[in-house]
């Protein structure tokens, strides 16, 4: 079994690197995070923080936009693409299960977001070292943390990505689906979240429900559990408030769960896929 | 022995019938073609005997196995229709995978896409392929540790003359080491006489089963029958022969297969005036039309 699986990842990963996933992930990711290390260093002094540590406040909003979206280009092809060329049902005629297809391929794409990851956030923190010296490393654990957490939430949007393949079977129709996923969950569902709290006016809806639904978006519960976990990012987000009013195992547990939820639809949206 | 037993398999999709009560066996070492047109259920057979689809009714069985069992998979080697590839990838790293998959060393595939003719292309990717390269690798995986079946979905759409001769040459020493071969097609032509049995499957009903003699016998088909007149007979040929078309100088008839006699002897009664004659059996393609027709 592990035999098939790591051929799978090794194919997989072959195929990441000819399609430039990994180049263009990486460049996006260093791209952004030296731009927020540079730009996102003015308000240091004001507000008491070290420099890492208000990069990574700023390095958190990239995650959530960022990952979730190279996680679901990434995975969107993974199983309609083999559809389409007709290599499915070769492969599931061979002493090969869908279990160890889906883990291959996951495996393979979460190598590709944890290099990007990892380049990304490692320029930004040698561009704080490279203003501040060693007085930057105090927000070196802030940083770790983000980078782990991230590699979380692209594992959740990769097996997402999956799931939407084995449900719409064309990859044309996966990649339109796997837009509108990233707008509704990164983006669509805080704004609505806002509205709905203007509209209660602090009533029992953003007291109650609100906090459980903030933790339930896997994007969201990145953003809390990082600002949530560290002074000094929450002070340099302006967020330490809100953040902080909810238990850290919360979203912590939130993004776990998710991985293991959507690795889950994945496997069953693959299952139904009829040959 | 037989390596694939079908019987009585049915396969419906909601209200529609693909595939209705169709018996198979086929024993170790010998090569059956499944003929029918798009749509006549071979697609969905070969499918159901890979374990890829549920039958409705019926049953299959792989060397006493159940379809998609592990012991199965491990027997069985398929060619899907119109396989592509991933295009990025190379021949050899492509088959390299597909021999770690079936738990074999990945060192065979030089060997493997030299036998297919490919050895020159193996380092080349597949997105460079034509369509018959394409095919060579998908024959090329089907044929990784000799396996006891394989099944064949269309292997010979795409190929020029002589790669379909190479690939015939192919299969033969595979039957010969006892692999049971199940190929399908559109066209009897495509499949020659290399077969040793033709089934032949028309609206998810199987019509004919049988060696191509047999089945030549089953269509009772004409066979055309060709005079050519010695210089300046012809009116005297034509005479002996009013029910024969004049069309330049030869004269063309049909004769049942059961009166070729009967015909010679004619022939031999005017052997002066005849300077030579052919008798012409119907083309596969005739006898593959009148029998999925009749059937129908």
């Amino acid at each position: 079994m592990l035999l098939r699986i790591l051929s799978t990842f090794h194919i997989e990963f072959a195929i990441a690197l000819r399609n430039r996933w990994l180049s263009i992930a990486v460049v996006m990711m260093v791209l952004f995070s030296l731009v927020l290390a540079i730009a996102g260093s003015a308000p240091t002094g004001a507000l008491g923080a070290d420099r890492l540590s208000v990069t990574v406040a700023s390095l958190t909003s990239l995650s959530v936009y960022l990952v979730p979206l190279m996680a679901l280009v990434i995975s969107f092809d993974a199983i309609a693409g083999e559809i389409e060329r007709g290599t499915l049902p070769l492969y599931l005629a061979y002493p090969v299960s869908r279990g160890e297809l889906l883990v291959g391929k996951l495996a393979a794409q979460s190598v590709l977001i944890i290099i990007a990851v990892c380049l990304g956030y490692g320029a930004a923190a040698l561009v704080a070292l490279w203003f501040s010296g060693w007085g930057a490393m105090d927000g070196m654990a802030a940083l770790l943390r983000l980078v782990w957490t991230s590699v979380l939430l692209g594992a959740v949007f990769l097996s997402l990505g999956q799931m939407i393949s084995g449900l719409s079977r064309r990859p044309s129709a996966a990649a339109g689906m796997a837009i509108g996923l990233w707008l509704v969950a990164v983006v669509l569902y805080d704004l609505g979240l806002l509205a709905a709290i203007v509209a209660d006016d602090g009533g029992a809806f953003t007291t109650r429900v609100f906090p459980w639904l903030l933790v339930a978006n896997p994007a969201d519960a990145l953003r809390i559990y990082n600002l949530a976990a560290s002074d000094a990012v929450g002070a340099a987000s302006g967020l330490a408030g809100a953040a902080q009013s909810i238990a850290l195992w919360k979203p912590l547990a939130s993004l776990l769960i998710w991985v293991v939820l959507a690795a889950g639809l994945a496997r069953f949206a693959f299952g139904r896929v009829k040959l | 022995m037989t390596m694939l037993h079908i019987s009585s398999l049915t396969k419906r999709y909601g209200g529609q019938i693909a595939l209705d009560g169709v018996d198979l066996t086929i024993a170790p070492g010998e090569r059956v073609a499944l003929l029918g047109h798009n749509g006549a259920g071979k697609s969905t057979l070969m499918k159901m005997a890979l374990g890829l689809l549920p039958p409705s009714s019926g049953n299959i069985t792989i060397a006493g196995h159940a379809p998609g069992s592990r012991t199965a998979r491990d027997l069985t080697a398929y060619l899907p229709e119109n396989i592509a590839f991933h295009p990025t990838l190379t021949g050899r790293e492509q088959i390299r995978h597909f021999l770690r998959l079936r738990g074999r060393l990945a060192a065979e595939a030089d060997g493997l896409l030299a036998k297919v003719g490919l050895a020159d292309a193996a380092r080349r990717r597949i997105g460079t392929y034509s369509k018959g390269m394409r095919q060579r690798v998908g024959l090329a995986q089907a044929l990784i540790g000799g396996p006891a079946l394989m099944v064949l979905d269309e292997p010979t759409s795409g190929l020029d003359p002589v790669s379909r001769r190479e690939f015939y040459a192919l299969l033969d020493e595979l039957a010969t080491r006892g692999t049971a071969i199940l190929m399908s097609s559109h066209a009897l032509s495509e499949v020659e006489v290399r077969t040793d049995r033709i089934a032949i499957l028309s609206k998810g009903r199987k019509v004919a089963d049988g060696s191509l003699s047999v089945l030549r016998n089953d269509a009772a088909l004409p066979l055309t029958v060709q005079l050519r007149p010695r210089q300046g007979f012809t009116a005297q040929v034509a005479a002996a022969f009013p029910e024969a078309k004049q069309v330049g100088d030869i004269l063309t008839m049909t004769c049942a297969q059961t009166d070729k006699l009967g015909i010679l002897t004619r022939i031999t009664a005017v052997r002066d005036t005849i300077q030579d004659f052919d008798f012409l059996p119907p083309s596969l393609d005739d006898i593959y039309v009148q029998i999925s027709q009749s059937a129908a």
